[in-house]
């Protein structure tokens, strides 16, 4: 159940800013911490913290444990087959970019396609931007509708025969559209490429079923799902992922090494060079009992209310114009707005006076921003720990920016 | 709303030089180009100068931004424009100063810039103040290098 009772889980949600109680509307940049995980990470380092997979002794193997565990709390919770392939990784970023040199450098060719969209985060731009320079293949961009969601006509469109990888983001991080992955990923198949889908905003906020969506690959970061930062996850399908080379190299990851020759550990290892992320998985672990113990289910339903609820209430102010799908069930609870006449910055700082913590520039999404043909926006994004009084409160908030820069000036 | 400290931020000069930008446009003939942005918000600064004999004959800005970053623009051509190369960097250097809260050289008559000094109180603002002023020192400086 979502209610009051979750808000007292999140310690940093209990302060005031400028004078004003938080109210805390950036989740989509990070989300907080629930005192679950914070005691996790402090347990992990009070009583257990020791290198995984070569201690003989008990604190090794604790720690190994805790680890491993970690990891198939992560498989379960994506629905993958097997812990060999949920590799633990710094974020999304660096999930994506492990696709784009180790998968992509081996079967992209000169003259290859690579299709993105026009929705994405950087994150998914410019690993594919260098790999394209680097291959000699083309990237292509499908092109959004007027309500910035995509259609499958324009997917087929853009995707054909010399195409080998599609990405695209699963809940866009301005828009905050859903969009149809499993259906893209089945067009993608059908013209023998593979799917790799940004999982970042999804993960936090509905069921994923990495078999059920049939994609490739699916990335997605702790941070914005109660976890801590610097710690991510990058799913893929075993037959993939063992024909794939490692992109770093060293500890942890090998199995025999000689001097001119050696060789990688099976999966998921081969990927994890170095002493791994430890604290940050099991941070993360503590971070999906939460969320599995309100239930995603819950959390989706909470934001569809809540981005309806906003939706709603913001439009009653006049000038006021919100980006994306105009049906919030079609949205997850991210509102991408601006308010006429004031610069999205100058609508956060005096949000931020009065406590709101918002959003504004162009959230690492320029080529949506151009398409979107303005150079900066605001957003509220809503999480589990958010309510209606929030929501009032934004709206409060935005009408004195309003009045402040307009009747004032 | 603490609208006292929003008072500080935005004085009644910094939004009549945002509403009513002063040397806004671009100069066409022999003139220094420099475009500049700030990549964490999407600020955009494009500044043409014109330079004479060490001298900043006339300045001109376009560009999109917020109202201290499009404010802070207008103020700085306005600061710049006749005079020497030298005194454009030193006017830099002090509004670089006042923005980080430092003791700042009181002698040279800032005129509408010294409305801007309630920015520093705003460290998340102060990238938008600067890139005006950072781009006219990067114009002089290649002018002065050719």
């Amino acid at each position: 159940m979502i209610n009051q009772e979750i808000k007292s889980y999140f310690p940093i949600l209990n302060q005031e800013i400028n004078g004003h109680p938080l109210v805390y509307l950036d989740s989509a940049a990070t989300s907080q911490k629930p005192v679950q995980v914070i005691e996790a990470l402090s347990n992990y380092y009070e009583l257990d913290n020791s290198n995984v997979h070569r201690g003989v002794h008990t604190l090794g193997n604790r720690a190994t444990e805790k680890y491993e565990g970690a990891r198939e709390k992560v498989r379960k919770f994506i629905n993958a087959n097997s812990t060999e392939e949920t590799i633990f990784l710094r974020g999304t970023t660096t999930a994506i970019n492990l696709v784009a040199q180790s998968y992509g450098r081996a079967n992209v060719d000169e003259g290859d396609e690579i299709v993105i969209t026009y929705m994405e985060h950087h994150s998914n731009i410019i690993p594919w931007q260098q790999l394209a320079k680097e291959r000699g293949a083309i990237l292509k961009y499908v092109e959004l509708e007027k309500d910035g969601t995509i259609s499958l006509e324009q997917v087929r469109a853009a995707v054909t025969e010399r195409t080998k990888i599609v990405s695209m983001v699963y809940v866009s991080n301005v828009l905050g559209t859903m969009n149809p992955v499993k259906e893209v990923a089945q067009i993608a198949h059908e013209n023998g490429a593979v799917m790799v889908v940004d999982g970042a905003q999804a993960a936090p906020h509905l069921k994923i079923d990495v078999q059920q969506l049939d994609c490739d690959f699916f990335a997605f970061s702790g941070h914005k799902m109660c976890g801590p930062t610097g710690i991510g996850v990058l799913y893929g399908k075993k037959e993939l992922l063992n024909n794939m080379e490692p992109v770093e190299f060293g500890g942890e990851m090998i199995d025999f090494v000689g001097l001119y020759d050696s060789t990688w550990k099976e999966l998921p290892w081969k990927f994890e060079g170095g002493t791994p992320i430890i604290a940050g998985a099991v941070g993360l672990g503590a971070a999906i009992d939460f969320l599995n113990e309100i239930g995603l289910n819950e959390i989706e339903k909470h934001e569809h209310q809540m981005a309806a609820y906003a939706m709603e209430k913001m439009s009653s102010i006049e000038g006021l114009e919100i980006y994306g799908p105009a049906d919030p069930q079609q949205r997850a609870g991210i509102v991408t707005f601006n308010l006429n006449d004031v610069h999205p910055h100058d609508v956060a700082t005096v949000l931020d006076m009065s406590g709101i913590a918002v959003r504004a520039g162009h959230h690492c999404a320029q080529p949506l921003m151009k398409w979107l043909e303005v150079t900066a926006t605001a957003r509220a994004s809503f999480y589990l720990y958010n309510g209606e009084s929030d929501v009032d409160r934004l709206v409060e908030g935005l009408r004195s920016a309003k009045e402040y820069f307009n009747d004032v000036f | 709303m603490s609208s006292n400290n929003l008072d500080q931020l935005y004085r009644r000069v910094i939004m009549d030089h945002y509403k009513t930008p002063r040397n806004k446009g671009t100069i066409e003939d022999n003139s220094v180009n420099i475009e500049m942005n700030n990549p964490t918000c999407g600020d955009r600064i494009h500044l043409t100068l014109q330079v004479e004999d060490g001298i900043v004959k006339d300045a001109k800005f376009d560009g999109e931004g917020c109202s201290i970053s499009m404010a802070s623009a207008s103020m700085m051509t306005q600061a710049v424009k006749g005079q020497e190369i030298d005194t454009a960097l030193k006017l830099s250097g002090i509004f670089s100063d006042m923005m980080l809260g430092k003791d700042y050289d009181d002698s040279i008559d800032l005129g509408d810039i010294e409305a801007l000094q309630g920015v520093s109180q705003f460290p998340a603002r102060i990238k938008c103040a600067t890139l005006a002023w950072k781009a006219m020192e990067k114009g002089v400086q290649n002018e002065e290098k050719s």
